[in-house]
């Protein structure tokens, strides 16, 4: 069983004749099927519901659903509105991110099973891993209401609007912690790990680095509109998975911050360009690792940006857009923590969910981490398999998958 | 009190947010709590876990395959105090939909109930195993979580 990262799974590694046969990761969390449960709710209460797939990324269900519902039915949400659910986005990036970062990759790289094990020198780090995540859920709570489930977004708006003086504090927050998300950056970037296999890397393109909004490009010169995305993907299913996976235009692929970075470095924040300028010269890559790294940055971008936004805010009471129930469809895509998030909806004309499809990020990269994996087993070949069997979780680790929403570590069976 | 409380963590059927609130309970209590509990079993926190000889056993998710059944009545074996954290663990939802489905929902995701050993239905916790608390909500009430917490520091089990 893989420990230390979101969820369960397994691995299944066969080998013949010296050579990996087959490799098969297995979800083992348990379905609970939103796809079916989504059918005939009211497409109002669905954006609550569909919150309630991942804890983690709770706020990316939330604000993806919201956005597809709004298409559908012509909702345009107010500047106030966008401004808010960029925060609440940024506040569950640095939050996730650090999460990540710091309890399951940083024991890997000083060789403890445990942040909570940190000791001597290193002991602070457990410390200005609390502060970052405080800091992330000070702002996700200010914006939205909670870190997890927030209740103040509606489709169309806010129901309940942050306090504007509540802002200084967050902003505070953010600022204290800035220094440790540039230390984390600069562990990451001294980290000499490496696994490079070239595939596709996809992303939104959101002209600010915002995570909301775009067109889904890939390094490979794809270029399309968030409403096509569903379109270029091919469901696979894995009979042995509980989870499905997906191939864009019949060939593996990869999301997630380093994809990110990969295609929008360009428009993070210039402080962020600033103070990161050795860190985002790594960029593109396409060794794998270079995900944590890529996370770090993101941490970094995510509070400069927050603080600016902050900085002489003054949220107003404003009409919530009135929403019109009709027959429709529509499908959004937002930038979550682990990768590319889009939903689509048929919606029938009592306002009730005809047919929900989701995609998610861990499905997305599902296949490309079973390739890199048979590809990193078979680089091993011959070594102790307590050795191989820690670089495959490392491996895995920096694809930061998330079992929960993938339906769902990592128990290897030698087969 | 001399000796340190042993805390485990485990998750079941659930969207693991009350686990994500347990780890933000610790952004502000993690140095004081760490000079009494000892967290001997939370695959979130660690690798090398221990269920063995359990002070306080804390459950989030519900019961939804045979295989979760045995485990919850190993977790109860193994801990003097069984705690369910949120929704899911006290009442089955919201990892119950299922148990509401119509007809054709029910076609549609038979197969896999049938391939990977589910349950009929969704269950607590309080079905198969003695709860001894709950801390309710969908995530779990960080307050009333830190509150059992420091109620277990004072008071032991």
């Amino acid at each position: 069983m893989l420990s230390k990262i979101e969820g369960h799974a397994s691995l299944d590694i066969k080998i013949r004749k010296n050579k990996v046969e087959d490799v098969k990761l297995r979800v083992i969390e348990n379905k609970r099927f939103y796809t079916q449960a989504v059918r005939g709710k009211p497409a109002i209460a669905v954006p609550a519901l569909v919150s309630r797939i991942c804890g983690t990324c709770s706020i990316s269900h939330l604000t993806c659903a919201t956005e597809a519902i709004e298409k559908a039915l012509g909702v345009k949400p107010s500047e106030q509105t966008v401004l808010l659910r960029k925060l609440a986005m940024y506040g569950t990036i640095i939050r996730d991110h650090a999460m990540h970062l710091y309890l399951f990759c940083l024991p890997d790289l000083y060789g403890y099973d445990s942040l909570l094990d940190f000791a001597g020198a290193n002991k602070h780090l457990i410390g200005e891993c609390f502060e970052i995540k405080a800091a992330g859920n000070a702002l996700a709570s200010w914006a939205a209401g909670r870190a997890v489930h927030p209740a103040y977004s509606r489709i169309g708006g806010w129901a309940v609007l942050p306090k504007t003086e509540n802002a200084r504090m967050v902003i505070e927050k953010l600022l204290h912690c800035r220094e440790h998300a540039l230390e984390l950056a600069e562990k990451f970037y001294n980290c000499n790990w490496k696994f490079e296999r070239d595939t596709q890397f996809v992303a939104l393109r959101t002209p600010d680095f915002s995570f909301l909004e775009g067109e889904i490009c890939g390094t490979k010169g794809l270029c399309i509109p968030e409403s096509d995305y569903y379109e270029h993907l091919q469901r696979v299913i894995l009979p042995y998975s509980q989870a499905s996976a997906f191939e864009l235009e019949g060939k593996e692929y990869m999301v997630g911050a380093m994809a990110r970075m990969c295609l929008n470095k360009v428009a993070l924040h210039k402080n962020t360009k600033q103070d990161c300028a050795k860190s985002l010269k790594v960029f593109p890559t396409t060794n794998v690792f270079a995900n944590n790294l890529a996370q770090a940055i993101e941490i970094i971008h995510c509070i400069d940006h927050a603080i600016e936004l902050l900085e002489g805010i003054d949220i107003k009471p404003e009409p919530v857009p009135e929403i019109k129930i009709r027959a429709s469809t529509g499908a959004g895509a937002i930038e979550a923590p682990r990768g590319t998030l889009w939903y689509g909806f048929d919606i029938a004309s009592d306002g009730k969910i005809k047919n929900g499809n989701i995609v998610i990020p861990t499905a997305q990269n599902q296949i490309k981490m079973e390739n890199d994996i048979r590809a990193l087993v078979n680089a091993l070949l011959g070594q102790p398999k307590k050795k191989i069997v820690a670089e495959c979780e490392k491996l895995i680790r920096a694809y930061d998958p998330c079992m929960s929403c993938a339906s769902h570590f990592l128990r290897v069976r030698w087969i | 009190m001399s000796r340190k409380l042993k805390f485990g963590f485990f998750s079941f059927t659930g969207d693991e947010g009350c686990m994500i609130i347990f780890l933000e309970a610790l952004n502000s209590h993690f140095q004081k709590w760490l000079k009494s509990i000892d967290f001997k079993y939370s695959k979130i926190l660690r690798e090398k876990n221990e269920m063995k000889g359990l002070d306080i056993a804390f459950v989030e998710g519900a019961i939804s395959t045979k295989d979760e059944v045995k485990r919850i009545k190993e977790v109860r074996k193994n801990c003097k105090v069984l705690v369910a954290m949120g929704a899911c663990a006290i009442d089955a939802t919201p990892s119950a939909h299922r148990n509401f489905f119509a007809k054709k929902e029910l076609r549609e995701i038979n197969p896999i109930l049938k391939k990977f050993n589910y349950l009929d239905k969704v269950y607590p916790l309080s079905k198969f195993v003695k709860v001894d608390y709950q801390v309710p909500g969908c995530p779990m009430d960080q307050m009333k979580f830190i509150e059992l917490v420091e109620n277990f520091i004072e008071k032991g089990v």
